[in-house]
C-alpha cells in the first residue's frame, strides 16, 4: 500500500487504471493482504490510528457480510468504532466502503473471506495515493523524495501534531513492506529472463498440469519429441543446439490439430512438423517467433487462451512467463511482431554487437534504469550499488550470478536489463526512429541468463551469425547509404538497383528498414522530385507486403506523405501511392490515419475515370490503372465501420457502381470486394440495390475467376437480407450460377461465399422454388459433413429455410441430412448452432424426421443446447424443442426422460433476454400439454416466474406468455395461484395490444384462468367484457370461443352471486 | 521587310512541318518568332547568324528548364546541334524541341543516350558515366577512396544496364534498360524539362504570341 508499491503495481498495470492480472500483480496483492491481515494483532497500537483521509472503494461486499461490531440498516453499515467525533471508522453505504483505519482494514480482510483478494485489488486501484490518504500529504511528499531519512521525518515531527508519534511509526512500517514486497518482487522477476532449458522445462510441467482430465483440461497432450535430456537440459540434438534450440514439443490442443514446436533461446515457434527425435527435416520456421510456450498456444488454439485466463491464480505461472507480463506491458501495442522485431535487430546488429560485447557489458547506457524505477526512491541505494558492480569486469559478474548466493545482485542487474528493454520500447512506439543502440539491451538480458551454457552456444554461434547475415543485407546497406548521400540522379540510380532485389523477401525488407533505409525513402516522398518519388513508391509498395515495415511506415508517420501524394497530377504517383496504401492499410491504426488526413476522399476521387472502359487511349488507359490502384486502396481501407462511412459520404458508391461495369477482372476484383467488404452496412445494402449493382454482381458469379466469384457471392451474400435484392437475384437468373458453385468445393472460401448466399437467398419462398430445380438441397446436404464451419454455418442456415416447406424436409430426409444435422449439434460454433438448431426444428414438422430425430437422440442434445452461454442459441434451442415436443411419439415420456430438463427450462425463465423468454414460454406450452411434466413444473416454480414476466410490453413475448399461461392453468390450483401472483391484469391489457396473435393466445388464457371466480373478478374490474364481445366478432373460431368462454364463466358467476344472495 | 518576314517565314514553317512531328505550322511559326526573339540582335550587324552558339543555348536550358549540370547541358547542345556546327539552327531548334518538349518514349531514349555519349562513339563507356555522376555523391572525407562510392555506383548501374556485358552501354542496352524501368531514362543526369517548365513555356511560346 506505500507509494514505491504503487508505482510498482501501476507499472505493470495497463493504461486503465486496473491492476493486470498478471502472476506478479497477484502476488502483490497477496503480500499486501498478508500485511494487512497481521496489521492489527502484531501493531495494535498503529492499527488504531486514523486515516487522514479514508481509504475509498467500490466493494462487492454487502451490509449481510457484516457480523457483529457493526451498525446494519438495510443496506447500509457502519462500524461500532467511531473517531474522536464520532464518525464511524467503517461505512458502506453499497457499493461505496469508506474504512478510516487499519484495524477496521483487517477486520475487514477476514470477514470478507475469499472476497479478499479482490476487495485490496479494488481498493488498490481506486487508491492509488494511499499513502497520502493514511498518513497525509507531508508524509506521501516524503516517500515520494530518494532519501527518507529520519532526520528529515523529524523536521516535520516539530510540525506535527501529537499524533506525529504514531504517524512515524506507522511510516516506517509502510516503508519496510514496500522494501519487503520490493526485494521479493525482483527475485520473482530475476528467476528468468530469457528462454532457457529450465525455463522451458517449468513451461513444461505447467502445461502438462493443463493436460489434466476433468473440467479443468485445456490441452490434451504435452510431450517431448525425444526424451532423452543432454546435461545442458537440452533435448534437442547437438547439432541443432547450435542453431540455439532447446528441443521440440509435440502439444495437442483441445480445438485444434496437433502444433509442432521448437523452443529456442530466442523463443518459441512452429516448426515443419517434427514428430519424433532424429528427424532430418523439419527444423524449418514456420510461423511468428513467440516469446514462451503459453503465448504461442494462447495465439494458436482460441479453446486454450480463453480457459488459460480462468485457471485460478493459484496455478503459478512459470517464470518465463512472469518475466514476460512484465515486459509486454510497455510495448503492447507493438505485440508480438515487436518481439520477432527485436529478435531480427539483434541479429542484425550482431557483428557490431560481437566486438562490443565484452567491454560494452558494463557500459552505462544500458545500466540506466527506467525513470520510473529511477523515481522510485527506495530502489535508488541497490541501484547505485549495482552501479558500482558494474564498473568490475562483466565475466565477474556473471560468476556471481551462476552461483546464484546473492540472489538479490543478480535479480537487479537482470531486472534493470530488461527495464531498460522495455524503455526503448517505449521510445520506439513513440514514433522515434531506432538506433542501432537500441539492439544493445537485449543483448545484456541474454547474457545475465543461464550464462555458462549461453556463452558456449554464443561463441559458436558468433562466427556463424556473422556469416548468417545475408549478403543482401550488406548490399542494401550500401545503397541506402548512397541515397543519403546522393543528388537526384544518383538516387533514381540507387533506388532502380535496389528494385533489382526480392523486395518480397523479408531478409530484404528487413534489411532495408534495419540500416534506415524506410526512413530515406519516406524522406524522399516529401521532395518535388517526381522520379524519386516514384522510385520511392516503386520499393515501398513491394516492401509494404511486410507486416513489421507496414507498421514501422506508420510509425514514421509515412502514411501521411503517401496519402498526399494522392492528389499529385503524374497519373504514375497516384497509382503507385494508392497501391501501396492498399498495402499499408491492413491494419486499423494504419486505415485509421488513412481517414484522418482525408485519404479516403482522395482514393474515392481516382476512382473517377472515363466511363467507356472497353476501347482506351493511353492516358485513359493509365486513369483506368490509377482507379484500379484506387480501388485496391478503399478495399483495403474499407475494413474500418468508419472507412466505410467515409466512403459513403464521400460519393464512392455510385462510382464503384460504374466501376463495377468494367470488363476487367484485376479492376473487378477490388471493386468487388470493397462493396462486398461494405455490404456489411445497411446503408451500402440499400445503395447496392438501387444503383443496380446486383445485375452485374449477378453477370460476374460466371466469371471464370474464382476470386471474383466469392467476392460476388460474398456481396450478394450480406445483400440478399433484403427481400427485394433476393427477388432481383432470382430475375437477373442468379440462382443458378449460385448452385453451380457449390462445384467449386476445393475452394472453400468460395464455397463459404456460395452457400451464405444461397441460404440468404433461400429465405424468399420463391427463391427456394427456383433452387429445387436445380437440385440445390441435395448438393447442400451433401456438403455436410466434412467442410469447415464457416461453410457449414451458411449450409445449415440454408437447409433450415429449405426446412420450411414440406417438400424440404422430404428431400433432406430422403438424402439422409438428418444424422449430419443431428451430429453437428455437439459442436460449439454459435452461430453454427442457432442455424442447427433451426434447422432440426424444422424438420422436426415432419413426423418422419421427427422419429429419426429421436432415434439419434437430438432432443436430448438440443436441450442440453439451453445450457449454452449464448441467448441466441439458448432461444433457437427453445424454438426448435417446440416442433420436437409436438411430433414426438410419447412426447411427454421424452422430457421426462432427460434429467433436469424441466428445471433447466424454468431457470430460463429469468432471462433477461425477451427472444428466449419467448422461446422458453412457447417451449412450456408445449411441454405443460402433458399432465405429469405440469405438475414438475408447477414444482419448480413455473407459476411465479410466468406472472412475474406479464408486465412486458414485447407483443411476441406477450403471445407466448399467454399461451404458458393458457396450459399451465391445467394443474391443481395453477389458476388460482396465477391470479393471486397478479398476472390476471396485465393479461387483460394484452388485449389492447395491436396484434391479432397476441388476442388469441389471451383469449385462450383468460378463458382458463376465467375457471377460477377470483380471477374472474379482477378481470371484470379490469373491463375485460368490451373487448372480450369485441374478439367475440372475429373470424377465428378458436378465438370466438375462447372469448365467449371467458365472458360465460364472468357471466356465470355473476348470476351465482346473485342466487346466493337472493337465497340466503 | 516584316510582310516579307512573315511570309518567308510561313513558308519556312510549311517547309519545316512536314519534317518535323507533334508540332502544328502555327506552332512552328511561334517556334521561329522565339527563335529569333532568342537569337536577338546579331552581334556583328551585317553578318548573318545561322543560330544559336553553345553560351546561349545553355543560358536558354539553364534559365528555361532549369538544367544546372554543365557536363549535361553541353551534350544536350551536341544533341541539338545535328551538323556539328557549333550552332544550334532553327531547324534544329525546331527539330530538337518536337523530342524535347513532345517526344515519344521512343525518341527520348534516343536522344538521352545521344546526351550521355559525350565522345559520340555509341557508347556510354564507364569513363563517361563516371565523368557525369561524380558530382551526384555527397564524399565522405573520412573515406580513403572519396570516388569509390562513384566507382561502386557506375558498377552497380553496368550491372544493371549492360546487358550484353561488354563493359559499356550500347544502345541496345540503353533501350532495353530503359523500357524495363522507365526511370532509367534520365539515368545519368537530368536532360529533359519536368512538366512544369514544359507547361509554362509551351503557354509562353504559343499562347502569348499568338494573343500578340
Amino acid at each position: 500500500m506505500g507509494l514505491s508499491l504503487t508505482k510498482a503495481a501501476h507499472w505493470t498495470s495497463s493504461g486503465t487504471g486496473k491492476l493486470e492480472f498478471t502472476p506478479m500483480n497477484e502476488s502483490l496483492l497477496k503480500e499486501i493482504l498478508c500485511f494487512v491481515e497481521q496489521f492489527s494483532s502484531q501493531h495494535p497500537q498503529e492499527a488504531e490510528h486514523v486515516f487522514e483521509a479514508p481509504l475509498q472503494w467500490s466493494t462487492t461486499l454487502v451490509a449481510s457480510d457484516f457480523k457483529t461490531d457493526y451498525d446494519i440498516s438495510d443496506l447500509d453499515v457502519q462500524s461500532h468504532e467511531k473517531d474522536s467525533e464520532g464518525h464511524p471508522l467503517l461505512q458502506l453505504s453499497p457499493p461505496t466502503l469508506n474504512v478510516r483505519s487499519f484495524s477496521q482494514l483487517s477486520k475487514l480482510v477476514r470477514l470478507a473471506d475469499d472476497k479478499k483478494l479482490e476487495e485490496v485489488r479494488a481498493c488498490l486501484e481506486e487508491n492509488r495515493d494511499a499513502v497520502v490518504k493514511i498518513l497525509g500529504p507531508c508524509f506521501g511528499n516524503i516517500l515520494e523524495r530518494e532519501d527518507a531519512h529520519t532526520d528529515e521525518l523529524r523536521l516535520v515531527d516539530e510540525d506535527q501534531v501529537k499524533d506525529s508519534d504514531v504517524k512515524v511509526k506507522l511510516f516506517r512500517l509502510l516503508q519496510n513492506m514496500d522494501k519487503q514486497l520490493l526485494s521479493k518482487l525482483l527475485e520473482e522477476i530475476s528467476e528468468q529472463v530469457r528462454l532457457d532449458p529450465t525455463a522451458v522445462k517449468n513451461d513444461m510441467e505447467l502445461l502438462k498440469r493443463f493436460c489434466s482430465e476433468g473440467e479443468k483440461r485445456v490441452l490434451k497432450s504435452v510431450r517431448y519429441t525425444s526424451d532423452y535430456e543432454f546435461a545442458n537440459g537440452c533435448h534437442a540434438p547437438l547439432w541443432r543446439q547450435l542453431h540455439g534450440e532447446i528441443c521440440y514439443l509435440v502439444i495437442e490442443p483441445c480445438d485444434t490439430e496437433d502444433l509442432y514446436i521448437t523452443c529456442s533461446t530466442t523463443g518459441v515457434f512452429l516448426n515443419g512438423g517434427i514428430k519424433h527425435e532424429g528427424a532430418e527435416s523439419g527444423y524449418e520456421r514456420t510461423s511468428d517467433m513467440y516469446k514462451d510456450l503459453v503465448t504461442l498456444l494462447k495465439s494458436r488454439s482460441p479453446y486454450f487462451a480463453e480457459n488459460i485466463n480462468k485457471q485460478d491464480f493459484a496455478v503459478e505461472l512459470p517464470s518465463t512467463q512472469r518475466i514476460q507480463h512484465v515486459e509486454s506491458v510497455d510495448m503492447e501495442e507493438q505485440g508480438q511482431s515487436q518481439r520477432s522485431y527485436e529478435q531480427q535487430e539483434k541479429n542484425v546488429h550482431d557483428k557490431a554487437r560481437q566486438q562490443h560485447t565484452l567491454n560494452k557489458a558494463g557500459g552505462e547506457k544500458k545500466y540506466e534504469p527506467c525513470p520510473r524505477w529511477k523515481n522510485l526512491g527506495l530502489m535508488s541505494p541497490c541501484c547505485k550499488a549495482e552501479e558500482k558492480k558494474s564498473g568490475k569486469s562483466s565475466g565477474e559478474e556473471r560468476s556471481a550470478e551462476i552461483k546464484r548466493k546473492k540472489p538479490g545482485q543478480g535479480a537487479k542487474s537482470k531486472m534493470k536489463a530488461e527495464f531498460s528493454v522495455s524503455s526503448i520500447h517505449g521510445r520506439l512506439s513513440s514514433h522515434k526512429i531506432k538506433t542501432p543502440a537500441g539492439a544493445m539491451p537485449v543483448e545484456l538480458s541474454s547474457e545475465s541468463s543461464l550464462e555458462s551454457e549461453e556463452e558456449e552456444e554464443q561463441s559458436e554461434r558468433r562466427p556463424e551469425n556473422d556469416t548468417d547475415l545475408p549478403s543482401e543485407y550488406w548490399q542494401i546497406q550500401k545503397l541506402v547509404k548512397y541515397l543519403k548521400g546522393g543528388d537526384q540522379t544518383a538516387t533514381v540510380l540507387t533506388l532502380c538497383a535496389m528494385m533489382d532485389f526480392n523486395l518480397m523477401q523479408e531478409t530484404c525488407q528487413l534489411a532495408i528498414r534495419d540500416v534506415g533505409g524506410l526512413e530515406v525513402l519516406i524522406n524522399l516522398l516529401d521532395t518535388d522530385e517526381v522520379k524519386c518519388k516514384i522510385g520511392s513508391l516503386k520499393i515501398l509498395r513491394k516492401i509494404s507486403h511486410n507486416v513489421q515495415i507496414r507498421q514501422t511506415i506508420v510509425d514514421m508517420e509515412g502514411l501521411q506523405s503517401i496519402v498526399r501524394i494522392l492528389d499529385s497530377p503524374v497519373m504514375e504517383l497516384k497509382a503507385l501511392a494508392a497501391e501501396t496504401i492498399a498495402n499499408v492499410a491492413r491494419f486499423h491504426r494504419a486505415r485509421r490515419t488513412v481517414r484522418h488526413y482525408g485519404g479516403i476522399k482522395k482514393l474515392v476521387k481516382l476512382l473517377d475515370c472515363v466511363p467507356n472502359l472497353a476501347n482506351l487511349t493511353a492516358t485513359q488507359e493509365k486513369d483506368v490503372e490509377v482507379a484500379r490502384c484506387g480501388a485496391l486502396a478503399l478495399w483495403s481501407c474499407s475494413k474500418s465501420t468508419k472507412n466505410k462511412e467515409a466512403i459513403h459520404k464521400a460519393g464512392g458508391i455510385p462510382l464503384l457502381g460504374r466501376l463495377l461495369k468494367s470488363p476487367h477482372e484485376n479492376m473487378l476484383i477490388p471493386v468487388v470486394g470493397t462493396l462486398q467488404e461494405c455490404a456489411s452496412e445497411e446503408s451500402y445494402r440499400i445503395a447496392i440495390h438501387t444503383e443496380g449493382m446486383i445485375k452485374d454482381l449477378v453477370k460476374n458469379l460466371s466469371s471464370d475467376n474464382d476470386e471474383l466469384q466469392m467476392h460476388c457471392a460474398s456481396a450478394i451474400f450480406k445483400c440478399a437480407e433484403d427481400k427485394e435484392t433476393r427477388d432481383l437475384v432470382r430475375k437477373y437468373k442468379g440462382l443458378q450460377p449460385l448452385v453451380s458453385l457449390l462445384g467449386k468445393a476445393d475452394n472453400k472460401q468460395l464455397l463459404a461465399a456460395a452457400t451464405g448466399a444461397i441460404w440468404k437467398c433461400s429465405i424468399s419462398v420463391e427463391n427456394v422454388a427456383k433452387f429445387q430445380e436445380y437440385k440445390a438441397l441435395e448438393i447442400l446436404v451433401g456438403l455436410l459433413t466434412d467442410q469447415p464451419e464457416e461453410v457449414l454455418v451458411n449450409v445449415v442456415g440454408a437447409l433450415g429455410e429449405f426446412a420450411q416447406i414440406p417438400a424440404g424436409k422430404a428431400i433432406i430426409h430422403k438424402c439422409g441430412g438428418i444424422k449430419p444435422l443431428v451430429n453437428l449439434l455437439a459442436g460449439t460454433n454459435q452461430a453454427l448452432l442457432v442455424n442447427v438448431t433451426k434447422a432440426v426444428g424444422a424438420c422436426a414438422t415432419d413426423k418422419a424426421n421427427m422419429s429419426i430425430i429421436d432415434q439419434l437422440d437430438g432432443v436430448r442434445l438440443v436441450w442440453s443446447l439451453l445450457k449454452n452461454p449464448s441467448a441466441d442459441v439458448q432461444s433457437s434451442a427453445a424454438w426448435a424443442l417446440c416442433p420436437c415436443i409436438e411430433n414426438a411419439k410419447d412426447a411427454g415420456e421424452m422430457v421426462r426422460s432427460l434429467v433436469g430438463g424441466l428445471e433447466l427450462i424454468v431457470n430460463l425463465l429469468k432471462s433477461t433476454n425477451n427472444e428466449v423468454l419467448a422461446s422458453i414460454c412457447a417451449a412450456i406450452a408445449k411441454i405443460a400439454k402433458d399432465k405429469e411434466n405440469l405438475a414438475v413444473l408447477t414444482d419448480h416454480g413455473v407459476v411465479p416466474l410466468l406472472a412475474k414476466l406479464t408486465n412486458t410490453t414485447d407483443d411476441r413475448l406477450r403471445r407466448h406468455l399467454a399461451e404458458a399461461i393458457g396450459h399451465c392453468c391445467m394443474w391443481g390450483s395453477n389458476r388460482a395461484a396465477f391470479g393471486e401472483a397478479g398476472a390476471v391484469a396485465p393479461l387483460v391489457r394484452y388485449l389492447k395490444s395491436k396484434d391479432n396473435t397476441v388476442h388469441q393466445s389471451t383469449a385462450m388464457a383468460l378463458y382458463q384462468l376465467s375457471k377460477d371466480p377470483n380471477n374472474c373478478i379482477t378481470m371484470h374490474e379490469k373491463g375485460v367484457v368490451k373487448p372480450l364481445i369485441h374478439i367475440m366478432g372475429s373470424n377465428e373460431e378458436m378465438l370466438q370461443e375462447a372469448a365467449a368462454g371467458c365472458v360465460r364463466n364472468i357471466r356465470l358467476l355473476a348470476v351465482a352471486n346473485r342466487k346466493a344472495r337472493l337465497f340466503y | 521587310m516584316s510582310a516579307m518576314n512573315r511570309k518567308l517565314k510561313q513558308t519556312l514553317a510549311e517547309a519545316i512541318s512536314k519534317q518535323v512531328e507533334h508540332f502544328s505550322k502555327a506552332e512552328i511559326e511561334c517556334l521561329i518568332r522565339e527563335f529569333t526573339v532568342l537569337l536577338g540582335e546579331p552581334a556583328t550587324p551585317g553578318r548573318a547568324v545561322t543560330g544559336l552558339d553553345r553560351g546561349t543555348f545553355r543560358r536558354i536550358l539553364h534559365n528555361i528548364f532549369g538544367m544546372t549540370n554543365d557536363m549535361i547541358m553541353d551534350g544536350v547542345f551536341r544533341t541539338f546541334d545535328k551538323d556539328n556546327d557549333s550552332f544550334v539552327s532553327m531547324k534544329e531548334w525546331i527539330e530538337g524541341l518536337s523530342v524535347f518538349l513532345r517526344g515519344t518514349l521512343e525518341e527520348k531514349i534516343k536522344y538521352c543516350f545521344h546526351v550521355y555519349d559525350l565522345n559520340g562513339d555509341n557508347y556510354i563507356s564507364r569513363e563517361e558515366m563516371f565523368h557525369m555522376l561524380k558530382n551526384s555523391l555527397i564524399r565522405q572525407p573520412t573515406e580513403e577512396d572519396p570516388d569509390e562510392g562513384i566507382k561502386d555506383l557506375v558498377e552497380i548501374t553496368l550491372k544493371k544496364m549492360d546487358h550484353d556485358h561488354d563493359g559499356r552501354l550500347s544502345f541496345a542496352d540503353f533501350e532495353k534498360a530503359v523500357r524495363e524501368e522507365n526511370l532509367l531514362l534520365e539515368a545519368f543526369g537530368t536532360c529533359l524539362p519536368d512538366a512544369t517548365s514544359i507547361e509554362l513555356f509551351e503557354r509562353h511560346v504559343f499562347q502569348e504570341q499568338l494573343e500578340q
